[in-house]
């Protein structure tokens, strides 16, 4: 093996960068097919009811109108299995306009066709729609579970959790809920859809090109062969474009019967209603510890909204089952039906708001056992995963705890409530630990040597911002012993080898692999081309072959180029297939591990708090790219950061409507919120995993964010803020 | 597809001319008038452009005013030498609002016209007394957070009023020039805009054939420090919880004259003279600044979610006085 091994951790900007930054770099919306239609929905403004009628009269006299669609005319669709096993996952299980029936406000009624984007909204404005509305609305989580109460979906227990909690000497027993989020990405979901001679071809901002062709495949009865999906650039997804949404089936639809391609772009509000969110939860901590510190009990039971029209499960206490040593322990989780659209998953789905609870109640029993929190922490380290009763192959969450604590300053931390300050200003210290799941998934992909001395790689994954295009070239690139410039990386097209959805981080550890194995497998194969007859290498002993930088060598040194050992062949290339398998079966459990620290201030006199500064460490196995990865774990910390200072889509509690779905008021941090950034990378190889070490690194550093936060809150406050997001109004004095 | 039709005005008098009449609106920077029109929720027939008139220069008037045309962008009056040096708090004002870009487009005569960011005027369906006069208000018993007031609401409308700038300008004192056809009119800038009372869609005092050509600030009060403080969740890019606007003259340590205006707060632009009036020859302290503050938030109707704003209101005022009085102080102590 050749493999060239500097280009592998080293800083190497995006390949991608130069096509992004001038506009060459396409996504859905920017392809146009000839004779290209628009469509805009008409969106359901009660939460729960029936359509009672729609007029479509003044709507379809507006200039270009091709048609308007709604469940008294829209063909009927079927739904899809929404197996994961079968790679046809939906969280929204209802087809759209499959009845008069309304589940939230932002559901389709209807969808107008136009010849401009213009006049399909302007007539869209037109449809009148008039609903039998059920007023009797459940807005939010608390009423959900008030009225509707909870369906339990999961559970597990070892030891036993209630007796050990019992008779312990310390407990803690809080309740945390953490509002409903929305992804917002920069690029709101887009479908461009055409249908030629019975086969659909597709443009969508997905992050799963092979899950979105097996869906639609499923909704119109097709054979997975006769859908093509691409997506060659996404504008960002964290998770709400993993599967497909209502959008998506309605746009297919329409083009089918239109017989035209059709363009639909979802409005920023329509973000907040029909293409999934994080769902709200309400979480029960219960925590025992002996006088040392040390777990006896932990409980962590769950209940998340979900709607209608499909059950979605936040796995909350994802990360409780092993992050600590503890022989007793229960986790459930449950969900509540809100008149709201379905929820889905949000970066790191699960840990991400589950971190915020176990960590705020590691913070809460620390206090109450006048012990540091790190060395709590520290004292119930563990590295066997008791959840699997595994050991786990590599786990450096203690170093991660010093050298995070040692760059932040922590033993300076005098642990009184608002013992540190700076002028007006309150210093509050905080620490939490994070974790993700290290996962993995089979793949397959393709390389391919030229006979110009370049090589492409072909894979039916996707990049999402995240820089897959670059730790697959610089992978190739090693393997292949070619320069960067010489790879091209083709990803996003459903026709491409088989490869995983772009979720749960496992993209580079899944797709490393394959890549890799199908270069080996293209260098054999022009090895074997070189010692066929017609070759210039032909006399040679082919077990002297050595591959180097484009060229083989037999055994006596002489070097012959790919070309030269194509071209008695009359072949252009060389290709090479693997295909790879999951998370080996090998007696480990695999996770990611870190911590954050994180410093805020409070200015009483004026009620302003600010994040001003955070140390994180990663142990995230081994860094492909150092670039891409601290881009990662450093946009991953700022969107912890606003989940625990800012974001919560709101919605009105009579009826159940979003009510600040727009960018102005769903608040994200802005530059002026940005603390100063440390992000430590550990960079330990974890070769149980992959023969990289590679684990994924996209969502862990938003875990344990919040709980940070709030922890570093309290200490500068006192106050203990257990309902996300921590805003100036929870942190001041009734009394002022 | 909703027609309209589109009118460059090269004077003031045909801006107004046409403008009157019919269902119009002057597109200034559109910053609020575009946004509302793709919502549907302003159908204006007729767009009368002003971007041409003449009124894009800030000049120095009679007994130390100073006159703004209504088409100076809010990025050009902030960085402006003399607002810069006589009327700080009106340059930061303008600083912390919106941002850069929707500063460079916004003007002074639409930030002063700006409608309110209450989301159930913005939805186009839940009932709205300004959108849809007698519908209701949706804000009252919906959520009330963000851009709700607690000063001037009344049954049937808590809208804030959203700028920052008009805050700066109640504070300094200014007069809002119109123009119609053949005549033209003052109105002190605190008559402009209107109280809720029971006609919220009425929302100041400009008629149909008028138009805001400048406005002209009082003159500054010698040897006064000023300042605006800007209270919010996130540090820019977000319309104030609740601000202050501050202006204070001292001889020595007595407070010769206070000036003191809301934003965030109120349904207008919230000035408060009473608290003004008890300021007027106390001492320059914490005490003072605070009893001000607790006299300038009696009478506040909080709301579900809006409570907080009448002690977060306080605390701006507070820290607004006391950062004026600082540099009353400091301005004191300059050489001259
Ligand atoms: C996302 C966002 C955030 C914002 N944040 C803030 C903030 O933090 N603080 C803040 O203060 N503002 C904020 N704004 C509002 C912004 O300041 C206003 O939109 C802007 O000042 C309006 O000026 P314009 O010239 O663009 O007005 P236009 O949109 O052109 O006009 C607004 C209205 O005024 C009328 N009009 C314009 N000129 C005249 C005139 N000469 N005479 C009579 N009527 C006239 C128009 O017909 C229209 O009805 C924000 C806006 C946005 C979109």
């Amino acid at each position: 093996m050749s493999r060239s091994a500097s280009i592998i951790g080293a800083a190497v900007s995006r390949i991608d960068g130069p096509d992004k930054l001038t506009g060459r770099a396409r996504y859905a919306g920017d392809f146009h097919p000839e004779g290209m239609t628009y469509a805009y929905g008409v969106y359901s403004t009660i939460a729960r009811g029936r359509v009672v009628s729609i007029d479509t009269q003044a709507a379809m006299r507006c200039p270009g109108v091709l048609d308007v669609f709604h469940h008294g005319n829209f063909p009927s669709l079927h739904r899809s299995p929404a197996s994961f096993a079968e790679e046809n996952v939906v969280d929204e299980k209802r087809v759209p306009f499959e009845d008069d029936e309304v589940f939230y406000a932002g559901q389709f009624v209807a969808l107008v066709v136009a010849d401009s984007f213009e006049h399909a909204r302007a007539a869209a404005y037109q449809v009148k729609v008039t609903y039998d509305e059920d007023t009797n609305t459940v807005a939010t989580l608390a009423q959900a579970m008030e009225k509707r109460g909870s369906t339990h979906a999961n559970d597990s227990e070892r030891g036993d959790p209630e007796g050990a909690y019992q008779s312990a000497p310390h407990q803690v027993d809080a309740t945390y809920t953490t509002p409903v989020e929305t992804h917002n990405p920069m690029e709101t979901h887009t479908t461009v859809a055409r249908w030629i001679d019975g086969k659909l071809e597709v443009w969508d901002s997905t992050q799963g090109v092979v899950f979105t062709r097996n869906t639609l495949s499923k909704v119109f009865d097709l054979d997975p062969s006769r859908v093509i999906v691409h997506a060659d650039f996404i504008g960002s997804g964290f998770g709400g474009k993993l599967w497909v949404w209502p959008h998506c089936i309605a746009t297919a639809g329409a083009a089918r019967e239109l017989g035209r391609p059709v363009q639909f772009v979802l409005p920023r509000q329509q973000m907040f209603t029909t293409s999934g969110h994080r769902p709200e939860t309400s979480q029960h901590v219960r925590l025992a510890a002996d006088n040392d510190g040390t777990l006896l009990s932990i409980r962590h039971e769950n209940v998340n909204s979900t709607s209608h029209v499909g059950t979605v499960v936040e796995a909350c206490a994802g990360s409780t089952e092993g992050l600590y040593k503890c022989d007793n322990l229960r986790i459930s989780h449950a969900t509540s039906i809100t008149d709201r659209g379905t929820p889905t998953a949000m970066r790191a789905p699960g840990a991400g708001v589950g971190l915020f609870a176990l960590e705020s109640a590691m913070d809460e029993l620390a206090v109450k056992l006048g012990m540091d929190p790190l060395e709590l922490r520290r004292k119930n380290f563990t590295d066997r995963d008791p959840g699997a009763d595994l050991p786990y192959s590599s786990n450096h969450l203690l170093e991660c705890y010093d050298r995070a604590a040692e760059s932040f300053g922590w033993s300076r931390r005098t642990p009184g409530v608002g013992s540190m300050r700076d002028g007006d200003k309150i210093i509050g210290w905080g620490m939490a630990a994070c974790n993700w799941d290290a996962m993995r998934n089979p793949c397959d992909a393709r390389v391919t040597l030229h006979d110009d001395g370049s090589a492409s790689v072909h894979c039916a994954s996707q990049d999402i911002g995240t820089g897959t295009y670059t730790v697959l070239a610089q992978i190739a690139s090693a393997e292949l012993d070619l320069p960067l410039d010489r790879i091209d990386i083709k990803l996003g097209d459903s026709t491409f080898p088989h490869g995983p959805i772009s979720g749960g981080s496992w993209a580079t550890a899944s797709l490393l692999p394959a890549v890799a194995e199908a270069a080996r497998a293209a260098i054999d194969k022009i090895k074997e081309y070189a010692g066929k007859a017609g070759s210039p290498l032909a006399d040679a002993d082919p077990n002297d072959f050595v591959y180097e930088k484009g060229m083989v060598k037999d055994g006596h040194g002489k070097a012959v180029s790919i070309a030269d050992i194509l071209k008695p062949q009359q072949l252009a290339s060389a290709t090479g297939e693997a295909h790879t398998g999951g998370a080996p079966d090998s007696g480990y459990s695999f996770g990611s591990f870190g911590t954050h620290f994180v410093e805020i201030t409070w200015e009483p006199a004026i009620a302003q708090l600010k994040v001003t500064r955070v140390v994180s460490a990663i142990d995230a196995g081994q860094i492909i790219n150092q670039k891409s990865a601290r881009n990662q774990v450093e946009g991953a910390i700022v969107m912890g950061m606003s989940s625990a200072l800012f974001e919560a889509t709101e919605y009105d509690e009579r009826n159940a409507r979003p009510v600040n779905n727009n960018y102005a008021e769903y608040l994200v941090p802005v530059n002026a919120d940005m603390p100063q950034l440390d992000v430590i990378l550990l960079d330990h190889p974890d070769y149980e995993l992959n023969e990289f070490g590679a684990r994924g690194i996209g969502e862990i550093g938003l875990t344990g964010m919040q709980a940070a936060v709030a922890n570093a809150v309290y200490h500068a406050t006192g106050k203990r803020v257990r309902d996300l997001p921590v805003m100036l109004d929870k942190l001041m004095d009734e009394t002022e | 597809m909703r027609q309209f039709e589109y009118k460059r005005a090269e004077n003031t008098r045909g801006a107004v001319h046409a403008h009157a009449g019919q269902a119009s609106a002057y597109l200034a920077g559109g910053t609020t008038l575009i946004d509302l029109v793709k919502l549907d929720i302003m159908q204006p027939e007729r767009l009368v452009d002003v971007n041409r008139l003449d009124l894009a220069d800030i000049e120095h008037s009679d007994g130390g005013t100073l006159k703004i045309g209504a088409m100076v962008r809010n990025t050009t009056l902030a960085y402006d030498q003399t607002v810069q040096t006589d009327y700080s708090v009106l340059s930061e004002a303008l600083l912390q609002g919106a941002s850069r870009q929707l500063r460079n487009r916004a003007t002074t005569g639409g930030n002063v016209m700006q409608r309110v960011r209450c989301s159930y005027f913005r939805d186009g369906v839940s009932p709205c007394n300004k959108r849809e006069p007698g519908s209701g208000c949706s804000a009252i018993d919906g959520h009330n957070r963000e851009v709700f007031a607690v000063l001037g609401t009344s049954e049937h409308c808590i809208a804030v009023h959203p700028s920052d700038m008009c805050v700066a300008m109640a504070a300094i004192g200014a007069t809002v020039h119109l123009a119609s056809a053949d005549s033209e009119r003052a109105v002190d800038f605190l008559d402009f805009h209107r109280l809720p009372g029971d006609t919220p869609h009425i929302e100041h005092d400009l008629k149909d054939d008028e138009l805001i050509t400048h406005i002209t600030l009082d003159a500054p009060i010698k040897g006064a420090g000023s300042t605006y403080i800007k209270l919010r969740d996130r540090s820019s890019y977000q319309f104030a919880l609740a601000s202050c606007a501050a202006i204070v003259a001292l001889d020595g340590d007595t407070i010769r004259e206070a000036r003191i205006a809301l934003g965030g707060v109120g349904t207008k632009p919230w000035r408060c003279k009473q608290a003004e009036a008890a300021l007027q020859g106390a001492s320059a302290t914490d005490e003072s600044f605070k009893q001000a503050a607790q006299i300038a938030m009696e009478g506040a109707t909080p709301y579900k979610h809006n409570a907080f704003k009448i002690p977060l209101a306080r605390k701006a005022i507070v820290r607004a006085l006391r950062d004026a009085a600082e540099r009353a102080r400091r301005s004191a102590g300059e050489p001259t």
